[in-house]
């Protein structure tokens, strides 16, 4: 038996905003659920399998994906899943759905809305419940551990963190969707106070609110759909330890080894997005993935322009597809992550044939 | 199921109790982890992948924990998918871990679900903040009680009915080493004298708060072939959602659950339940959930299903046993109850659930719900390699 093909056909997303008090995550939800339907031209009753990622922790309250159910009109019945993690996870539970034969497509959706707490406080609770989460060790201290540690190695200077931070928001003026737009030259960059030694403001993801979807399709049945689908020639995920002192934070052998087992280094790419929230985790990945200066890294902006938290690695791994149907690439890497210091990881291939 | 054919190989559990004070969260998903493991003849590095489960991350208070359980897993340098679909959630775990196999993503993956609630306290956990909920429903019981009374309205079932669900489960469960609850001194007058909690739900007839873990490791069609034991082989899988509250919607018997049941049975070619299915391990968290997902599940017709509890078809010794482990009424880990009912499926298909096995069983029902009764999950597992 020959393995199934799968590939995402139509990818939507919310424009990434600070604050969206006046929506609930289903008001959120449901523009990006008939955005990304209409392309498709199907109902949410037709699609085959349906699942989405997203946080108890980020919503405050137990069950949050329970009412984000409504946005989808599950009635009748619909087959349903859902993982609590970024959206990436969730498309990879659905192209391991298709790739059974059990559906022929499938609808995939991400939202988290940061701006209730403080999402550098909420994501410590992430961490060792016993050793680590007492301390409250917060995210952007985190990375500034990591950022150190690939500078102290050589691998990095502040310069070239900054130079990351402006390519980024430079390019997100092209995107409607970014929340960060624009940026000052890396020299005005450098001449700003540290938020967390090595780090400055331009260096850490902006705190927003946003969502997204996609639709997954396998066979003919992606012809159908799509002019031009985005294949997903290989996805992989891997985790490493989780104490970051057991870790060699300059490296990603989780990514790497995702992207061998997504068979990345088959042949190259011409595009990538990269969930590097910090500017200092796009050095770390552009090493684990042997990406070179040939390479578009994040055209969209990537998480420093965008990073709504739970959906921020969906929108990579749409992005990703998006220019694939435009006819902008080829053959395109997505990559998403997850836990402190780039811990999950998470590489997909995605191809135009 | 399509694809490659899917075996469990390995089942472990830990024995469920209120606390375990003994233990870290990481130390209770090892030791169901060991046993499961232990069971397969199997260890950490022959596992491909590993798909954990559970549900509220505020009930241990831990924001996806399985990034902090990775290690304790075996995880590392593995891929870790963590699932949540509210009560229903041990079932989808494992069948998105049956999904690898299937889709010969991988050859062999441990799938495990637990809860600690002894961290927290579950009913206020499950007591949603106005204005998700309206004030004064406390806890699932809460929620679910004006349910059983349209239940009860609906098919004029007696009033004594739950407490035979709850009487025949904790007798069931003193068969069963791993429940957490073991009333040797239970008397049914015990359980129908108990105090009215959410009436008309009695103390005895609901379940308890429980920490506890569920392992399994499932494999192909080559991993059975190794294996030390009978495996239980995977004959359908299927999960099914609607909302929680809309126009119409019948809580008494939802259509997701009637849904799901009708799609497991179409792929493992069973077209009379009640005579195909020779035990039944059904998410039952208050007594009265027996009957009712026995007509859902249809096992029995509309507003039969009291009348099969009545005349002790659901016995250990009866003619379709419904929870020989003593189901939820008997343990609940909230978020491995799910995963404890498919593994005691699993067992019974094997021979291997010991003082509580059914005798003969070939094919077996494990079933799970969750949400305001509006997430299923469901597998029938059954003795020989499904055909076809």
């Amino acid at each position: 038996m020959m393995p199934r093909e799968v590939a995402i056909v139509a990818f939507a997303q919310a424009p990434t905003v600070r604050r969206s008090d006046q929506l609930s995550e289903v008001e959120l939800l449901m523009p990006v659920l008939h955005d990304v339907l209409g392309q498709v031209g199907l109902r949410a009753g037709e699609i085959g399998f349906t699942c989405s990622g997203s946080s108890d922790y980020l919503a405050g309250r137990a069950f949050s994906f329970t009412m984000a159910l409504d946005g989808v009109g599950a009635w009748p019945p619909i087959s349903e899943s859902h993982v609590e993690m970024d959206g990436a996870w969730a498309l990879y539970e659905a192209w391991v759905a298709l790739l059974t034969g059990q559906a022929d497509t499938a609808l995939v959706y991400a939202y988290g809305k940061s701006s209730p707490g403080s999402v550098r406080d909420v994501l410590t609770r992430q961490l060792d419940p016993y050793y680590v989460a007492p301390l409250w060790p917060d995210s952007v201290s985190l990375a500034a551990l990591q950022a150190q540690a690939l500078i102290d190695a050589g691998h990095t200077d502040e310069r070239e963190l900054a130079g990351i931070a402006a390519r980024s928001r430079t390019a997100a003026e092209a995107n409607p969707s970014a929340q960060l737009v624009g940026s000052a030259p890396p020299d005005v960059l450098l001449a700003e106070e540290y938020v967390v030694q090595p780090l400055r403001r331009h260096d850490c993801p902006p705190v927003g609110d946003g969502a997204a979807a996609v639709v997954l399709a396998a066979g003919d049945t992606a012809l159908d759909l799509c002019p031009r689908p985005a294949w997903i020639h290989g996805i992989d995920h891997r985790v490493e330890a989780h104490s970051l002192g057991v870790r060699d934070l300059t490296d990603s052998p989780s990514t790497r080894l995702a992207a061998e087992h997504a068979g990345l280094f088959e042949a190259p790419v011409d595009t990538a997005e990269l969930h590097a929230p910090f500017t200092s985790q796009e050095v770390v990945l552009r090493r684990a993935l042997g990406l070179d200066e040939e390479v578009a890294v994040n055209p969209s902006g990537g998480a420093l322009a965008a990073n709504p938290v739970m959906a921020a690695g969906l929108i990579r791994l749409g992005e990703a597809a998006a220019a694939v149907h435009r006819g902008e690439s080829q053959r395109a890497v997505a990559h998403a992550t997850s836990g402190p210091c780039l811990q999950q990881n998470l590489v997909a291939v995605l191809e135009a044939r | 199921m399509r694809g490659e054919p899917v075996a469990v190989v390995g089942i472990g559990q830990t024995k469920h109790v209120s606390a375990r004070h003994d233990v870290s969260i990481a130390g209770l998903v090892r030791e169901a982890a060991r046993r499961a493991l232990d069971d397969a003849e199997l260890d950490w590095a022959d596992i491909d992948a590993v798909v954990i489960g559970k549900a509220p991350d505020f009930f241990e208070g831990v924001m996806m924990p399985e990034l902090y359980l990775a290690d304790a897993l075996g995880a590392v340098g593995k891929p870790l998918l963590r699932v949540h679909t509210a009560g229903s959630v041990g079932g989808s775990t494992a069948l998105v871990a049956a999904n690898l196999v299937a889709a010969r993503v991988h050859g062999i993956v441990l799938t495990l679900a637990f809860e600690k609630q002894s961290e927290s306290n579950a009913m206020w956990g499950l007591s949603l903040p106005i204005p998700f909920q309206q004030p004064l429903l406390a806890g699932a019981g809460g929620f679910f009680a004006p349910h059983i009374r349209a239940y009860m309205r609906r098919t004029g079932a007696p009033d004594t009915i739950g407490s035979l669900v709850a009487y025949k489960d904790r007798r069931n469960a003193l068969k069963n080493p791993c429940a957490h609850l073991h009333e040797k001194d239970i008397t049914l007058e015990k359980v129908q004298s108990s105090p009215m909690l959410w009436d008309p739900i009695r103390y005895s007839e609901t379940c308890p708060s429980s920490d506890g873990a569920c392992a399994m490791v499932l494999t192909g069609e080559a991993g059975a072939a190794r294996s030390p034991h009978p495996p239980a082989w995977v004959h359908g899988g299927a999960m099914r959602s609607e909302p929680t509250m809309f126009a119409g919607k019948d809580y008494v018997s939802p259509r997701a659950g009637r849904d799901c049941a009708a799609d497991v049975y179409r792929q493992a070619g069973v077209t009379d339940p009640r005579r195909e299915i020779d035990a039944v391990e059904m998410y039952v968290p208050f007594s009265w959930y027996e009957p009712m997902w026995l007509e859902n599940l249809g096992f029995a017709a509309e507003g039969e299903g009291w009348k099969l509890t009545e005349s002790g078809v659901t016995e250990l010794d009866g003619d379709l046993p419904v929870n020989p482990s003593g189901g939820v009424l008997s343990a609940n880990p909230i978020g491995a109850s799910g995963m404890i009912r498919f593994a005691e499926a699993a067992l019974q298909v094997r021979g291997r659930a010991g003082e509580h096995q059914v005798d003969g069983a070939r094919r077996a029902l494990g079933h799970a719900y969750g949400g305001g009764a509006q997430f299923f999950s469901m597998w029938l597992v059954g003795s020989e390699r499904p055909v076809g």
